[in-house]
């Protein structure tokens, strides 16, 4: 059987974003990081990054400000929860759907 | 080359012929000898493997898994409680559609315990995904394992070869050992439909969800029942691919031509004795004795177990008025597994004969020719006498 018979009869993943769809369709409860508290966006530093380094699917970036991409983010809280400072709130997205309408 | 050796030996020699590259196998009688004979091979530099010692039967694939992964022709063994401990990495090598071969030497399964052969350990594993095939001696063995690595990496999908265990795997006899270079004109190697490349990383396997997903590209990649669905329709493709193997390997070898089922003496009869493995060629005796009776019987060895070769089943079979299932195994609380899929494929004839389930030999209990003969000719002399449930051959209660 050929490469492209057997990749498409199992299951096989390359690296990349996107893969397994949109899984920010996911999310129950969204993320928001409040620039005012955030250490890096507060100081201008590279510094602190916590949430950068403990997301599970690499949707948050190591930039000033740092931004979560809301495309792939599943909203699983590690962010929040590891943030030194409480800078980051969850929200439903109930809440954001209904202040959207 | 011509020798007189063990069952095991003789699958010994099929995988140095196949010149598998990894080998990894934990010892459990009746199997041990088997990979002692292969790590003889490997010690003494005659089978350029890798021949990996592990501390337990679900390691032994999970290591033919990796390596069968990462492109290498890979074997294993085992027999009854092994492979059920493997079982988890049985299926999955199936549905990772990996071509590994491994040889099933048949034992019982405890509780309680025993080391003797029947069935039960290999036809528990019929619904895995892997296509099974029965030798009915050393012969067959090592031809079947050539050809089984031949087949496996036609179709990826894995294949056991299943064999007595003691009755062939400890028993000599004579059979040819094929010459090298016609096997490698046979069996060229192994070119993996996929392996794992670092300039191409991939996850393997990964989690599905219950839908279809799209991969990186947006495409839509392939969910659970999809690739179940593909491995089922190709395990169904490949009952056409193991008879063109056979008819190459008649072709070198010489030997062959009944790639699905084996009979004797069946053209004229009107009553069939049907079984898996080495029982097959005993049934032969059995039929030879019936027939100076007068009695028209004859004997199908059931070759090809799964994928189920429903249609030579039938040809072989919807023509007679009697077919005894002869089984060392059983579907508790059920009928044997065989007999069950027997019928099924001749549910959809015209003809309906009578179908006897004998289960025989469980736990290596002796199968004298004689209780075989008394219980056929006791079936062909009265087809209709005894009830549907299955009848115990040698039981005593």
């Amino acid at each position: 059987m050929d490469h492209a018979i057997v990749t498409s009869r199992t299951s096989h993943s390359e690296p990349g974003p996107g893969d397994a769809g949109k899984t920010g369709s996911w999310r129950v409860r969204r993320p928001i990081i409040d620039l005012a508290i955030c250490i890096p966006a507060k100081t201008n530093s590279m510094a602190c990054f916590n949430c950068w380094l403990y997301c599970p699917d690499g949707v948050i970036t190591r930039t000033l400000p740092p931004t979560i991409d809301y495309t792939y983010c599943k909203g699983c809280e590690i962010c929040a929860e590891e943030c030194p400072v409480g800078a980051i709130r969850m929200v439903e997205e109930t809440e954001l759907l209904i202040k959207d309408q | 080359m011509h020798i007189i050796e063990s069952g095991n030996v003789a699958a010994a020699y099929g995988v140095k012929l196949a010149r598998a590259q990894v080998i990894a196998a934990y010892p459990i009688t009746p199997q041990t000898p088997l990979t002692e004979k292969l790590s003889e091979f490997v010690e003494a530099g005659e089978l350029q493997a890798e021949y990996i010692p592990v501390e337990s039967e679900h390691s032994a694939l999970a290591v033919c898994i990796a390596a069968s992964s990462a492109g290498a022709r890979s074997f294993t063994a085992t027999s009854a409680n092994g492979l059920l401990y493997m079982s988890e990495q049985v299926h999955w090598a199936a549905g990772a559609r990996l071509p590994i071969v491994m040889c099933v030497v048949n034992r019982g399964v405890g509780a309680p315990w025993t080391i003797w052969n029947d069935h039960q350990d290999s036809i528990s594993q019929r619904d895995a995904g892997w296509i099974q095939v029965y030798a009915c001696d050393h012969q067959q063995i090592v031809d079947t394992v050539i050809q089984a690595f031949y087949l496996a990496e036609a179709v990826s999908i894995p294949v056991m070869v299943c064999y007595d265990g003691y009755l062939l795997s400890h028993t000599y006899m004579p059979f040819e050992v094929p010459e090298a270079v016609q096997v490698d004109r046979f069996l060229p190697p192994f070119k993996p439909a996929y392996a794992l490349d670092p300039k191409q990383p991939a996850n393997l396997n990964t989690v599905t969800l219950p839908d279809v997903r799209p991969d990186i590209r947006g495409d839509l990649a392939p969910g659970y029942m999809e690739i179940r669905h593909y491995l089922h329709a190709d395990l169904r493709q490949a009952i056409g691919k193991v008879a063109e193997i056979d008819a190459r390997f008649k072709d070198a070898f010489g030997r062959g031509g009944f790639p699905y089922v084996e009979p004797y003496r069946s053209d004229d009869a009107d009553f069939i004795a049907v079984a898996l493995g080495s029982l097959a060629y005993q049934l032969r005796d059995v039929v030879d004795m019936l027939r100076e009776e007068g009695v028209k019987a004859g004997v199908c060895g059931i070759r090809l177990y799964r994928p189920f070769p429903d249609e030579a089943v039938v040809d072989a079979l919807a023509h007679v008025k009697g077919i005894a299932v002869f089984e060392k195994a059983l579907s508790y609380g059920n009928e044997g597994a065989l007999c069950g899929d027997i019928k099924a494929a001749l549910y959809h004839g015209d003809s309906r004969p009578v179908v006897r389930n004998y289960i025989v030999g469980l736990g290596g209990r002796d199968i004298r020719t004689v209780d075989l003969l008394a219980s056929l000719r006791s079936f062909c002399t009265a087809p209709d006498h005894e009830t549907d449930t299955t009848q115990w051959i040698g039981l005593k209660l």
